[in-house]
């Protein structure tokens, strides 16, 4: 049980990893800033949830599971309403302001 | 497990300190305004791994605390850009 | 080399290089910027240096407070950026500057490196005596209960530093202020975000609070998630900031230090000496005392890293 578990979490957490290096790939090689916002707040939100997967299968006590959900959660409102605004900016100021 | 742990922690570091210098060298304000937001998912990220990696739950309060106050700096930021227009100038 | 290890010296070196990129980048907002994602990575310094405290306080104020105060500071100061950046200081001032720094860097390395061995430290007796108050947390402790004046006295300064910026404001801002609520959306994304983030952030606010009693935590970081959820409903334009005139601000502003003396001079009263608990009320006492710490914490940040009163 404890090694299907290990196995488990590293998968999620290199899943995560991966995924990180994919939203950072993003950033790096993205023409402009709108794809750049996707880049970073869609991959690395997912690369967050996956990692908090992984970690999730170590916790022992219900409250902090119910803390690392609500990271998650709070993560991507908060990317959710900054991509909106960001967003907002570059459309008003074009895109090479 | 924990090296493990640890070595991811490092990776994702690794990605964010890539992707900041990438942005803060961007040519546009909005580049600078992803900043606080990359480095606030990508720390939230390496902080739980370290929760786990050393078996200490507080760090778990520390990361809550990061998700809830990562999107501040962009907010202001993007309220300063804008005054008092902020959002959709234009309503159909 | 353990991969620990390895991961410390990374997080070592990007703060360095960040720290280098906020003094040398020109644009005040970037500079701005750079120095919060550099408080940020700070608090990450804290969690490996095993100073939870110290971490949650770094989060807490470097991504919302600093954030939001500097970059109002940014702002105002824009119409002078143009002449400021055209005035260089000379080689000889920007060398000697550097000089001093490293200096300084160097006294601080060479004191953490040539520590005596073992390390004069009070932590035993601090934790030995935790049966004092009941508390677990030690750093509550000692903030609380074993240097209690000190906690006292920099409230204290809190609210002066508040009463100076006040005090250097302009009369117009004295009064009523302008209502922002016309230039806010109220439809708008951000309008969204301050309705539904406030509740979560009380939440974990007490949360932070009830918990530093045992585990990191405690009054100060609970009271400035308070002022950045306050600040979130500000810049949203949901509502104004009180005047300064109001009543019941300025209750709010002193109950900090105020119920702080009293339990003091309480303390003095019943002959132990100031600012001691009877042991049996120590926790009670400890908690009420938090409390309107919070509350005062959490108005006092707010004013001072408050929405800017004009557009930019």
């Amino acid at each position: 049980m404890n090694l299907v578990l290990n196995i488990l979490t590293v998968c999620a957490v290199s899943a995560g990893a991966f995924f990180f290096m994919a939203g950072t790939i993003g950033l790096l090689r993205f023409p402009d800033a709108l794809t750049r916002l996707h880049a970073l707040t869609k991959a690395d939100n997912l690369g967050l949830g996956l990692i908090i997967l992984g970690v999730l299968l170590r916790v022992a006590e219900p409250l902090i599971a119910l803390k690392l959900v609500s990271v998650w959660l709070l993560v991507q409102l908060s990317g959710a309403i900054v991509t909106q605004l960001i967003a907002g900016v570059v459309r008003q100021r074009g895109l090479n302001a | 497990m924990a090296n493990f742990l640890f070595g991811s922690a490092a990776f994702v570091l690794a990605m964010v300190a890539l992707g900041l210098f990438r942005i803060l060298f961007g040519p546009t304000e909005a580049d600078r305004m992803m900043a606080a937001q990359l480095v606030g998912t990508g720390g939230v990220a390496v902080l739980l791994l370290m929760a786990v990696a050393t078996e200490t739950p507080p760090i778990v309060d520390v990361a809550l605390m990061l998700a809830l106050l990562a999107a501040f700096v962009s907010i202001t930021f993007v309220k300063g850009a804008f005054g008092s227009k902020i959002e959709n100038p234009r309503r159909p | 080399m353990t991969v620990a290890f390895a991961f410390e010296v990374g997080l070592a070196a990007l703060l360095v290089a960040i720290a280098a990129w906020a003094i040398a980048v020109r644009n005040a907002f970037t500079a701005v910027v750079v120095f919060v994602v550099y408080g940020l990575l700070l608090a990450i310094v804290w969690v490996t240096l095993s100073a939870i405290d110290l971490a949650l306080t770094e989060a807490a104020i470097g991504s919302g407070l600093t954030g939001a105060l500097l970059l109002g500071a940014a702002a105002r100061l824009r119409p002078t950026e143009t002449p400021s950046t055209a005035e260089c200081p000379s080689a000889i001032l920007r060398l000697a500057a550097a000089l001093l720094s490293a200096t300084v860097a160097a006294a601080l390395a060479a004191g953490v490196l040539f520590l005596p061995d073992p390390t004069p430290t009070l932590a035993p007796a601090a934790a030995a005596n935790a049966a004092a108050t009941g508390l677990g947390n030690p750093i509550t402790n000692v903030l609380m209960a074993f240097r209690a004046m000190d906690t006292m006295l920099e409230k204290v300064v809190l609210l002066l530093a508040l009463v100076g910026a006040w005090s250097i404001a302009s009369d117009r801002l004295s009064g009523e202020r302008s209502d922002p609520r016309r230039q806010a959306d109220p439809d708008g994304v951000l309008a969204f975000f301050a309705r539904l983030l406030p509740p979560v952030g009380i939440v974990v606010g007490i949360y932070i609070l009830w918990v530093g009693a045992d585990h990191p935590g405690g009054a100060f970081q609970a009271g400035t998630i308070l002022a950045a959820m306050w600040l979130l409903v500000l810049m949203a334009g949901l509502t104004v900031a009180p005047p300064m005139s109001c009543r019941w601000l300025r209750l709010i502003l002193v109950a900090g230090p105020v119920v702080f003396l009293v339990v003091g001079l309480g303390g003095l009263w019943m002959g132990a000496a100031f600012l001691a608990y009877p042991p049996a009320f120590a926790k009670p006492l400890i908690l009420a005392i938090e409390v309107a710490m919070t509350l005062t914490i959490a108005v006092t940040l707010g004013l001072l890293a408050g929405a800017p009163e004009r557009e930019w």
